[in-house]
């Protein structure tokens, strides 16, 4: 962004307001539905937050790829590139992690964790390399074109599941475990390292995009190709080629974490669709990385919160992506809201495109 | 391939295709108006419910007609933010896709339990056309068929006249090209797209209506199993014209189809490969239209300037 007030505004934006939309949106349910809300909303208290097995062991440990893939999404839409493939860069992640972890299996835990979070990370990248090569090639929309790769990538693990990587009797869909040494370690409970990745990773793209100057770039792409004219020599196509490829390559950590410290195999439903969930998450953070994290506990949370209600008070869990959708429609309304109220007092300020992806 | 097994493949592969071929055809009317409508799955799987639910009242007809009226309904959400609200189209759309999947399996739990007891609904069978489906090979495949099947038949050549040939359609495009021209002209983009939002919600309602109605029998959480992106995929592979549109989603069909036959002939080709064939194919025809401006010049465009 080139007007550094506008920035601020953004990333201050109305985004609690969206959250606690969403919390009153799990009220209205629990009442509409005429379920007994004071049982509902106690298991959700308590199978999110309400201790700290929960906080830890559930909650934590479902936002772990929310923030990756979070962060992996709002990087790409920072550079104002559309990438909505992180579910396909996820799955190439995952699916090279697990093969490194199989196929490695006598190495020793400090050399095969690494290992299989790099071969996450290369795969993601490779996978989203496909779509960027796309674009910048043959000028195909990458909205199609990493949608279209979801798809393949989808197709690719069932027949890894079902073919090469199938466990030894040939009868169920999935690879075999990973030994102990190719797992991610535990932390706290049921949470893996993998959280703290996410957290620094999150500090960590918050430092780049603030202080360095690939950073500065990336913002100023992302603000349109006449701001990265406009700023000086900055070249649009090789910013947004490389957020592109960053942007598969977190998204395959989040499936390599995923893999390693929470299914320790590969199978079809690896990826419950945290790849679209995560637009909702970077959306909600307003792009900001470290808002990333707060909007990945907060949707774990959530998530956590819906499972318990369901399971101790009937409450159909599946309201959450209803919730998640309100979330990300609540957001785009604000953004409308205070647009027009911007260019009440400034008319002559262009629409923010960038921001909002 | 035996002729028989020839002939059953072609038969599957046109059951396949039809509810592709309705939310394709509706996505493609879309698209000319310069909109993406990636909440389309949304779209076809509340034509599904609503098909559920109102065929439960009133009958086939009565599902069809509530299909359509569920898929516009969740595409009025959708022009609601992309047109009057000027919301970005791809993150409105997947966040239409996430509320209609979501709020159909909700729907869906609370009405009919938490295991979502088996439903039967009224459906219609094929209905063979005298004469035409005699037709060695192809008759069987293309007139032995539900009736909406060959509504298809008139409406893609209806549409590609109405596309080229009608005042609505030149002004459809003619905002799907160059939104502003179209205005100085006198044509209110907002309301061309509105319309063509509202027709490409009822055709992938119609879609959704059509796997209840004519091939399932009843309705599942997430039955539209990525339909909505794959109607896309065939837009762009059908080159943004009806007639491609409609042969696209045949061979979107034939490969969902070919999984099968290949598994009972015992083809080494892995049954995947032949699923992920399509997607792929869409990408090099992308790929391989490159500077030729065959998409509307507008898609996905937010910024329409207001004089």
């Amino acid at each position: 962004m080139t007007d550094p007030g506008r920035e601020r505004r953004l990333l201050r934006g109305p985004n609690f307001l969206a959250a606690l939309l969403a919390l009153v949106a799990v009220f209205v349910v629990v009442i509409a539905g005429g379920f007994d809300a004071h049982a509902a909303l106690g298991a959700f208290w308590r199978g999110s937050v309400g201790s700290s097995y929960a906080f830890f062991s559930v909650t934590l440990v479902r936002a772990t790829p929310l923030v990756l893939l979070g962060l992996a999404v709002a990087l790409a839409f920072r550079a104002g590139v559309l990438n909505i493939g992180a579910e396909g860069q996820l799955l190439a992640g995952a699916s090279a992690a697990v093969a490194v972890g199989l196929s490695c299996r006598a190495w020793p835990g400090v050399l095969l964790v690494p290992s299989e979070l790099a071969a996450g990370v290369a795969a993601g990248a490779a996978w989203s390399a496909i779509a960027a090569v796309l674009k910048r090639r043959f000028g195909v929309l990458e909205v199609i074109s990493t949608l279209m790769l979801n798809f393949i990538a989808q197709y690719g693990v069932s027949y890894l599941v079902r073919g090469p990587m199938q466990e030894p009797t040939r009868v169920y869909p999935y690879t075999v475990q990973l030994t102990d040494a190719g797992r991610l370690p535990p932390l706290v409970g049921e949470l893996h390292v993998g959280f703290v990745l996410a957290v620094a990773l999150a500090i960590g793209l918050w430092w780049m995009l603030r202080s360095t100057a690939t950073g500065y770039r990336m913002r100023v792409v992302g603000a349109g190709a006449a701001a990265a004219a406009s700023a000086g020599r900055v070249r649009v196509e090789r910013v947004a080629l490389g957020a592109f490829l960053a942007s598969g390559a977190v998204a395959g950590l989040g499936g390599a974490v995923q893999a390693t410290g929470v299914t320790y195999a590969l199978y079809e439903g690896i990826s419950p669709g945290y790849g679209y969930t995560a637009i909702a998450v970077a959306l909600l953070a307003r792009l900001h990385p470290v808002g990333v994290l707060g909007a990945g506990v907060f949707f774990g949370a959530l998530e956590a919160g819906a499972a318990a209600m369901q399971r101790d008070a009937g409450v159909p869990s599946v309201f959450v992506a209803v919730i998640e959708a309100l979330v990300v429609l609540a957001v785009l309304a604000l953004d409308r809201a205070r647009e027009t109220a911007a260019s009440r007092t400034a008319p002559t300020v262009a629409p923010p495109v960038a921001e909002a992806g | 391939m035996s002729g028989e097994a020839l002939t059953f493949f072609l038969q599957a592969s046109v059951r396949s295709a039809t509810p592709l071929a309705y939310a394709a055809l509706g996505e493609l009317v879309t698209e000319r108006s310069g909109v993406i409508n990636i909440g389309l799955e949304g779209a076809i799987i509340a034509g599904a419910f609503g098909a559920l639910v109102s065929a439960g009242v009133g009958g086939v007809a009565a599902g069809f007609v509530g299909a359509a009226a569920a898929g516009a309904a969740v595409a009025a959400v959708f022009a609601l933010f992309v047109v009057t609200l000027r919301a970005d189209q791809i993150i409105t759309g997947m966040a239409i896709s996430m509320l209609g999947l979501g709020l159909t399996a909700t729907l869906y739990t609370a009405l009919y339990g938490s295991g979502g007891a088996a439903l039967d609904t009224p459906t219609i069978g094929p209905r063979a056309l005298p004469g035409l489906h005699a037709i060695p090979l192809l008759g069987p495949a293309l007139f032995d068929q539900p009736v909406g099947t060959y509504a298809l038949y008139v409406l893609a050549p209806l549409l590609a006249w109405w596309l080229y040939r009608s005042q609505a359609g030149l002004a459809l495009r003619a905002v799907g090209e160059y939104p502003e021209a179209a205005r100085g002209a006198g044509i209110s983009p907002e309301r061309v797209r509105w319309w063509a939002i509202l027709f490409g919600g009822a055709m992938g309602g119609l879609g959704g209506g059509t796997l209840v109605l004519a091939q399932v029998g009843t309705f599942t959480e997430h039955m539209s199993a990525g339909r909505g992106f794959i109607a896309i995929a065939i837009v762009v592979l059908g080159r943004w014209k009806p007639l491609g549109v409609a042969a696209a989603a045949l061979l979107f069909g034939a490969a969902s189809a070919l999984q099968y036959r290949s598994q009972v002939m015992g083809w080494s080709l892995p049954y995947q490969a032949s699923l992920a064939f399509p997607y792929v194919l869409t990408l090099v025809a992308l790929a391989g239209m490159r500077g030729r401006a065959v998409a509307p010049a507008a898609l996905a465009r937010r910024d329409v300037a207001d004089t």
